[in-house]
Formats: structure tokens, sequence, C-alpha cells
């Protein structure tokens, strides 16, 4: 096992010293908390990150996702260091990072596109942070092969960048940023340029890798199927700011926002205003529609606007008697007419239209027993008042 | 864990000091820049910068201070033929009369010479596209005094040309062929041609080729692709091809010198002239004036052919 | 702005093997009347082009007494006067001597303004830009009046070092957008790597920047090489008697001399530009080369 030769080489390591964070040697729980504190970078009047603060946990595997423009990629360029704040800090453990270069960080990073010197070979790239690191030629040798085993290439050393596929790349780049044991990761949307299927074995591969080697991964992507797939928690990001924080699950069903609810996923939206609470349940006033039932979110008042979310695949045909058990109170129910039916594969995209107007998008599984509506069809829909959100 | 965790919040007042600092951290970054910038800078000032403009201050300063060098270009003496019109002029304004129709026919037709040859390498296959432009190259970097010689060679007296027409038959004597503004403008086309090529080829092989099938698919014909689509697309290319070779054409000093005779001096040679009599003052005047018409001319073009869009290679 | 230069850069952009691949079946299609006639067009004017240029090899290589061409027989005897009148040789080594000494201060100082200019975001950027590649568009006469008034009046004229100085001034341009396109399509992302990697600032220009930018400075080295071994206006004036260059002392010959010694040097002028085109498309390959290895950005 790769992590079995790197922790007998420990003491080789050890006795080297050095001003510099020497290569530890360990692996396994040695990632470094990151903590971002009111974050903020101006371009004359333009706020390309405006005020972020997040608290990444030693270990953890955390992606910030937002559409391009929102201050992912600026913050994630802070704390590499290729950027300086215009306020706020940054924290490794406890040491502040803001004003340190980008060389004395010791933080890994992979980038867009991979950035592999195109004059070294793949095993001089992967002995470059070594090289400069002064670590004995021996060492540069069997670390740069263990390293090569870890992301599955091993003998690659004398090729060029240019003679590797796209994947094959992606692969040295994680592994020159791994050979230095960096104790933070960073990863500025690294599977972008592959295609879907390579991209999704790489996915589930990074992963694997994290819990391995247990070191502080900060993920920057724009794809939030990824993001979903990877990330102990995601940072949505918008508009320079931090919309929401949390595990993946969190933010699929309990978005706090109408920009996570619609970045993540597809949602309905349903505007009203919020007529009362009635046993903790949120009741909604929607023109045109009636009153809808939600969970109520934080910090609302009666009389305040909002909308209603809920996802389309939470939506039923009511007639059928999927869960309708004449629990009424449970469930928003609404008359409707089929607008639209689109066959995606594994299921049907209905399009409806409410009495108000309104269309609602619903998705039902593509199985026998399940019913086809077609244009024109009316229907009932319905959905459970704990699938349904403020926003 | 939440997304507002201030672990380490700093003490009041401390955020606007940090500020400070990261800002002072910045500006050091662009210093360097700058510093690296300085020893170029530094030395193009005081070897090329200040000489030119204490030169260019001569024509107000010597001998003496005032305007007294530029009369000689505002009073009319004689008149003179512009383009077949007789207007009234002098002498030294009809150098700059002469400059400016050579800059302007020779920049035509080395758009006219150049556009087919760039628009034959576009089309053809790179590899042969790269043979090619050997012989567009070789001329390129060959000094304008070796081309300007070899042109003497050909049309001299006694100079291949005139041997191989009297050989064929069809001259009886040496014509005189040196000397004459026909050479000047034969010498000056030759050696800016690859200044026109070279831009037009660039932009006409960027031209995306679909663009030319999509406006066959759409039933235009040979000439009415190349008319609508093409041409418009080389617009960029013909726009800096042509400022170059104008700005540069006037400026030419070594190919009017030996191939043009006593009516073809341009306003280089001119100006050469007045510096070996020794009127440093007047040859300043006549720089300026030179230089003004040179900026002139280049800034508004620029500015209406967008060059700097187009040719912005040294701007990230 | 920076004209001259950037046209000779086009040449690279345009023939690059990257560039578009006309389909076999474009190829294929029969040669119209039209088609012909272009061709046969372009024919003759690549032909006026390159014409001139290889009349006087053979001229150079005549056995007559005065300019003829055809020339009636072979011999070296140009050659030889050439190689054996010290006026000729000596002015040679000293163009030789300060070409070479303005393109090491060109490229020296080109590159480095070129990295300033195209990595900084400082105030005033576009004004020295303008002004470090102006003396690429001014015309030359302009210059070389501004310089021998300048060297008249602190006695510089005739001395091989004043050349090196004017002409480093009029070659730092060259320098300066060849280097500065060579950095422009240079990924940014490699020296952020490098510095994430460990390396500092000067590690990463040494082990990183300075390798891949090496065609273009090499490129705008020969490019401030042969500026000044061809210049001749500003010798014209600050040579004098005692810095005649090979340039001046042909100028000086043109009209005198009417046997072939010019033909014999302009010769050597057209090897040596045959020379400098081959080593420049080999430095515009090695160049492409380092960039295609970088995947291009998909986002």
């Amino acid at each position: 096992m790769v992590v079995g030769t790197r922790a007998a080489a420990a003491p080789t390591n050890a006795t080297e010293g050095g001003s510099r964070t020497e290569p530890t040697g360990r692996l396994g729980a040695v990632g470094a908390r990151v903590v971002f504190e009111d974050l903020e970078k101006r371009y004359g009047d333009v706020a390309a990150v405006d005020g972020v603060s997040l608290d990444v946990a030693a270990g953890e595997f955390l992606t910030m996702l937002g559409p391009s423009g929102s201050g992912k990629t600026t913050s994630l360029m802070m704390l590499a260091g290729f950027e300086i704040p215009t306020a706020g800090e940054i924290y490794v453990d406890d040491r502040p990072i803001a004003a340190v270069p980008p060389y004395r960080r010791n933080i890994g990073m992979v980038f867009q596109n991979y950035a592999l010197f195109p004059h070294m070979t793949v095993g001089e790239n992967i002995a470059f942070p070594l090289k400069l690191r002064k670590v004995k030629k021996a060492d540069i040798q069997r670390r740069t092969r263990e390293v090569l085993e870890l992301v599955e290439l091993p003998g690659y050393e004398a090729r060029y960048p240019r003679q590797l596929s796209g994947g094959q790349q992606q692969r040295i780049a994680l592994a020159r940023a791994l050979v230095f044991d960096p104790r933070v990761l960073l990863m500025d949307e690294p599977l972008g340029a592959l295609d879907k299927q390579l991209r999704e074995s790489l996915q589930l591969e990074i992963k694997r890798l994290h819990e391995r080697l247990g070191v502080t991964i900060v993920y920057v992507t724009h794809d939030q199927q990824e993001a979903l797939v990877m990330s102990d928690r995601i940072a949505v990001m918008n508009r320079g700011r931090v919309e929401q924080v949390g595990p993946p699950a969190e933010l699929y069903d309990a978005p706090q926002t109408r920009f996570v609810a619609s970045f993540i996923g597809e949602s309905n939206f349903l505007d009203g205003r919020l007529a009362g609470i009635e046993g903790g349940v949120a009741q909604v006033e929607a023109p045109g529609v009636g009153v809808l039932r939600a969970r109520l979110g934080e910090g609302l008042a009666s009389g305040t606007d909002v909308a209603v979310t809920v996802r389309p695949e939470k939506i039923v045909f009511a007639e059928e008697g999927e869960g309708s058990d004449g629990l009424n109170h449970e469930r928003n129910e609404l008359d409707a007419t089929v607008e639209d039916v689109v066959f995606v594969g594994e299921m049907h995209r209905y399009e409806v239209r409410l009495t108000g107007g309104q269309t609602l998008i619903l998705k039902r599984q593509n199985r026998a027993g399940v019913r086809r509506y077609e244009r024109g069809d009316s229907a009932r829909v319905a959905w459970h008042v704990a699938d349904t959100r403020l926003v | 864990m939440s997304a507002t965790t201030h672990a380490f919040a700093p003490r009041p007042g401390e955020r606007a000091a940090q500020a400070a600092r990261f800002a002072r951290l910045r500006r050091g970054v662009q210093l360097r820049y700058v510093l690296l910038a300085l020893p170029a800078v530094a030395f193009l000032a005081v070897f090329y910068g200040y000489p030119v403009a204490a030169m260019l201050l001569r024509a107000f300063n010597d001998p003496a201070w005032g305007t007294e060098n530029f009369r000689p270009l505002t009073t009319l003496t004689r008149d003179i033929d512009v383009f077949g019109f007789s207007v009234p002029g002098n002498a030294y304004l009809r150098v700059f009369g002469i400059t400016l129709q050579i800059a302007i026919v020779t920049t035509l037709a080395t758009l006219l010479l150049a556009y087919p040859v760039a628009y034959v390498l576009a089309a053809i296959r790179p590899s042969r596209a790269n043979l090619l432009m050997i012989l567009v190259l070789i001329p390129f970097w060959t000094s304008i005094l070796v081309r300007s010689y070899a042109w003497m060679v050909l049309l001299g007296r006694e100079g291949t040309i005139n041997r191989v027409l009297m050989g064929l038959g069809i001259l009886d004597e040496p014509a005189k062929l040196l000397n004459t503004r026909l050479a000047v403008y034969v010498g000056m086309i030759h050696i800016l041609l690859p200044f026109m090529i070279l831009p037009l080829y660039a932009v006409m092989r960027g031209i995306d080729r679909n663009l030319l099938r999509a406006a066959e698919n759409l039933g235009g014909r040979p000439w009415d692709v190349f008319r609508r689509v093409f041409l418009p697309l080389s617009l960029p290319g013909i726009g800096a091809g042509c400022l170059l070779v104008f700005i540069l054409a006037l400026g030419f000093y070594i190919t009017p010198a030996l191939l043009g005779g006593q009516r073809d001096v341009m306003i280089s040679v001119l100006i050469a002239q007045q510096v070996t009599l020794i009127k440093w003052g007047f040859a300043s005047a006549l720089a300026l004036v030179l230089l003004l018409v040179a900026l002139v001319i280049y800034v508004v073009f620029s500015r209406i052919l967008g060059v700097e869009r187009l040719y912005g290679g040294t701007r990230a | 702005m920076s004209a001259t230069g950037e046209a000779r850069q086009g040449v690279g952009v345009g023939a690059s093997p990257r560039a578009r691949v006309r389909p076999a079946r474009a190829a294929r299609r029969r040669v119209s009347l039209g088609q012909g006639l272009l061709y046969a067009v372009t024919g003759l004017i690549l032909f006026y082009l390159v014409f001139p240029i290889f009349v006087v090899i053979p001229v150079s290589f005549s056995s007559a007494k005065y300019l003829q061409f055809p020339p009636p027989g072979f011999s070296l005897q140009w050659y030889e006067k050439y190689l054996t009148r010290s006026d000729w040789t000596g002015a040679t080594w000293l163009s030789v001597q300060v070409a070479a000494g303005t393109a090491l201060l060109a490229t020296l100082l080109g590159t480095l303004a070129a990295l300033a200019l195209v990595r900084g975001r400082f105030w005033g950027r576009d004004l020295i830009n303008a002004f470090v590649v102006s003396p690429m568009i001014i015309p030359s006469i302009i210059v070389a009046i501004g310089i021998y008034f300048f060297y008249a009046r602190i006695q510089l004229i005739g001395s091989p070092f004043a050349l090196v100085l004017a002409h480093t001034a009029l070659a730092v341009p060259f320098v300066v957008v060849n280097v500065s396109a060579t950095l422009v399509g240079f990924d940014e992302r490699l020296e952020y790597a490098a510095m994430n990697l460990g390396a500092n600032r000067r590690q990463t220009f040494l082990k990183v920047t300075l390798p891949l930018i090496r065609p273009g400075v090499l490129t705008g080295a020969l490019f401030a090489f042969v500026t000044s071994f061809d210049e001749l206006i500003v010798a014209l004036f600050i040579s004098g008697t005692g810095a005649v260059t090979l340039p001046r002392k042909m100028w000086d010959g043109i009209r005198q001399e009417i046997d072939p010694t010019i033909a014999a040097v302009s010769t050597i002028f057209i090897v040596l530009s045959v020379l400098v085109l081959v080593s420049a498309e080999l430095l515009r390959q090695r160049s492409e080369r380092l960039r295609t290895a970088i995947p291009t950005q998909v986002e």
C-alpha cells in the first residue's frame, strides 16, 4: 500500500528540516482547517468577492458552487495567494495567510487546464515542488514513483504532457499537487475540459483519494451535479456572496433562497404572500391559485412576499392515488391542464398550467403502471407540505 | 458550523489597517512591473525621446526663437501641378505633395498586387502556402539597400531590362529607366509588398471557410460569395496593411534617393539635404511637419479601422 | 501601434500547422479558368518579388568588369576584392560587432519591458507601451537627425559605441513586440502553478517563464541584430569616418563603384537573410510546439 511505504519514509524526511513546511511523509488526517473571514475583493467599483465567510473543517471536502462571475474562482485565487484581498483575512489552521506569497503557503492546487509545464516531462513536473524543497534525489525518484502509482499512471515519468490524454494530464496534475503533501488541496474546475464519462469516473476517483488522504479539499465548479456527487458540504456562491452552505442533501431539500433552489436541481416557484401560520405550517395566498401550505422558513413574518417552491419530482397527479389517502391538510392539491409532455429517457417531463395561469414542471418515472398523460388532459396535481419550501 | 463563523475575528479597527496593508502589497506587485519597464523607458528617454524632442524644439529656436523656420513652407512662390490641377505652391510644399502622392500610389498598387497573392496563399494547403511564403519572406528579410541596389542593376542604362528589351528587338537604344518616378514606384512597391501581403494573409487565414460554404449553400455564386462575404471579412487586413505601408512609404529615404531623379525628391531626402546644408532649424521644422502628418494619419486611420482590435498583440 | 513587427508576427499566426485544413474535396475541385488566371497572376507577382534579388547573385559571380546580366562567365574576383580590401572587411566586422551589441542590449531591455507591459496593470502602461514601440513607426529620418544633433553636441559622432546606443533605440520595439506576442499566448496559470508549487518569483521566471518564452526572446534578438546590421539612415549621419558600417560603406560606393563588388556584398546580405528566415521559422515552430502542449480552454 502506498500509505504504508510513505509512512515508512517519514524519518528520512524529518531529518532534512528546513524553514519551509517540510513534506511530512505522513498521510491520513493531515488536512488543515481553512477559514475565510469576511473576505472582500474589489476591482475598482466592482466587488468580485463581497464579504465571504466560510469555515472549512480539517479534512473536509468543500465545494464552492456558482455561475461564472459569482466570485468562486477569485476566492480560490486569494486562498492560493495569486490575488491579494481588498479586505478580510484567510486562515489556514490558526495562521493568517492573506498576505503570504503563494510560494510560501504550501497549498496544493489543480488548475483548470492542469497547467502542466509543457517543457518538462511528467517526472520533472512532479519533481518540481520537491526540488524546490531541496528533497534528496533518491527520495524525489521514490516519491515520484509512489505518487504516480497513487494516480494509477506508474511508469509515465519520461513522457511529456502533450503525449498524454486529457484524463491522464488531469491525473498528473493531481499527482504534482499532492507530491509535496500539502494539507490543503485546491481544485479549480479540474474536470471542466473532459467529456462526460471520464468526468464522472474521475469524480469518484478524486472522492476516493480524498477519503484515503484526509487532505482538506476546496473545490470550485459551476457543475451542480459534480458538486452534489463529490462534496461533504457545498457553498453556493452568487454575486460575490455565499448564498447558503450545507451538505448536498440539505441544499437540495431545504434551499433557503430562490437562487439556491433554482441553481441546484430544477424547482417550481409560485409567488404569493405569507397570510399566516397555522400549527407550524405556513399559509401562503397565491393569486389565482388559492392557499398553499408550506414548511415554515426561518425569520419570515406574516404579510411578506414569498415564493412557494417545490421540486418537479415531488409533484404527482392526484387521482392516481399515489399517497392520496384523504389527508388533504398535508398536501397541496390544484387543478391543472397538461400543456406539454417531453420524454427524457428514465422519465417523462410534464408542463402543466394551473387555473391561475402559472406553469409547473413535474417529472414521472417511465415504468409500467404509471399512466401517461397527453397534451390537453385535465389533471389534478398534488404534493406534500413537507416537500414545500418558502424562499 | 455555519457560514458566518468568525473564528478569529479581528479587533475593531484592525480590519481597516489590514485593508491598507493589503493595498500596499498590491501596489508593491505593480511597482515590480514598473521597475521592469524602467530600464527600457529610461534608455529610450535618453537616447531617443530626448534627442527627438530636442530636435523638434529646434524648429522653433534654431537659430532664434520664433516660427521663422516655417516661413519657407508658407510663402507661395509659383504655380505647381497637383494631380492635373494647377495651384499656387512652393518648392518645399511640392516635395510634401510628391511624397504624399508617391505614398498613396504605392499603397494602392501594393494592395492591388498583394490581395491576389494573399488570397491564393490563404486558399491553398498550409504546407504549400508555407513554401510559397518563403518567396515573400526572403525579400522581406533582405535589406532595403540591397533591394534598391538590385533595382539599380536591373533598371540601369546598361541594366538587365534594357539589354533584354534590346536583345528582343523591342528597343533600339537603352531607355532611361533609372532615376525616374517609375523606378521609384517599382522599387518602393517591391520593398513594401511583403508588408501588405503578411497582414492580409494572416487575416485571410483566419476567415472561417465554413462561412464561405454557408454563403454558397445559401445560393451565392462565387463572385457574390467573394464580394459579400470574403471581401468584408478581409477588410481588417486591408486596413492594417494599407496603414502600415502608407506610414512606411511616407518616410522612405534610401529607395527614392537611389532610384529617383531630380524631380522625385521625397521629404526624407529633402530633410537630409537641409541637414547637410547645416540648416538644422529648417530641417527640424520639416521633420516636425512630417511627424505630424504621419501621426495624424496613424491616429485617424487606426481609429476608423479599429486596427488595435486586430493587432492588439502587445496588450493582454 | 506596433506596425512592422506585428506584420512579421503575422506570418507565424497564419501559417501555423493548426490552421484550418481544407477538406480534400475542395482540393480536388477542377481548376476553373478564373482560378487559373488568379494563379498565373500570383505567380507573376511572386516572380516580381524574388527576381531582383536573384539577379544580384549571378552578377556577383561575373567575370565582367562592370554590371552585366546575364554574366559572360564565372569568376570569384569580386569576392576576392571584397575579402582582401580592408575597408570592406573592416566595415563588415564593425557591423557584426555593432549588431551583436545592439541585439544583446535591446533583448535585455525589451524583454524586461515586454514582461512589465503585458503583465502589469499599472497607471500609464498604455502610454509607456506607445512610447516604447514608437521608434518602429516614426520615420527613420526623424530619429536619425534627432540622434545626430544630440551626438554632435556631446561629441559622440564616429563611435561604434554610439552606433550601438542608437541602433538599440530602434531595435527595442522589435524585441518588445516579439516577446509580447509570446507572452500574450502564454498561459499565466503556468506561473501560478510554479509559485503554488513553491517557486519564488525569480525561480518561476528562470524555470518556467523564460524557457517557455525563449523562442520569442530569440526571435526578438534576431530582429534586433538584423535591424542594426541593415540600418543605414542613422549610420549615414552618425558613423562619421570612425565607424563606417557595411551598409554605409555600400551606400558610399554604390554610385561610384560600378563594378560588381557591391553585388558580392549584397549576395552576402541575401544569404544572411535566408539564414535569418530559416532561424525565425525554426523558432516559430518551437514556440508553436510549446503552445500546443497546453490544452485549449473550454469553459
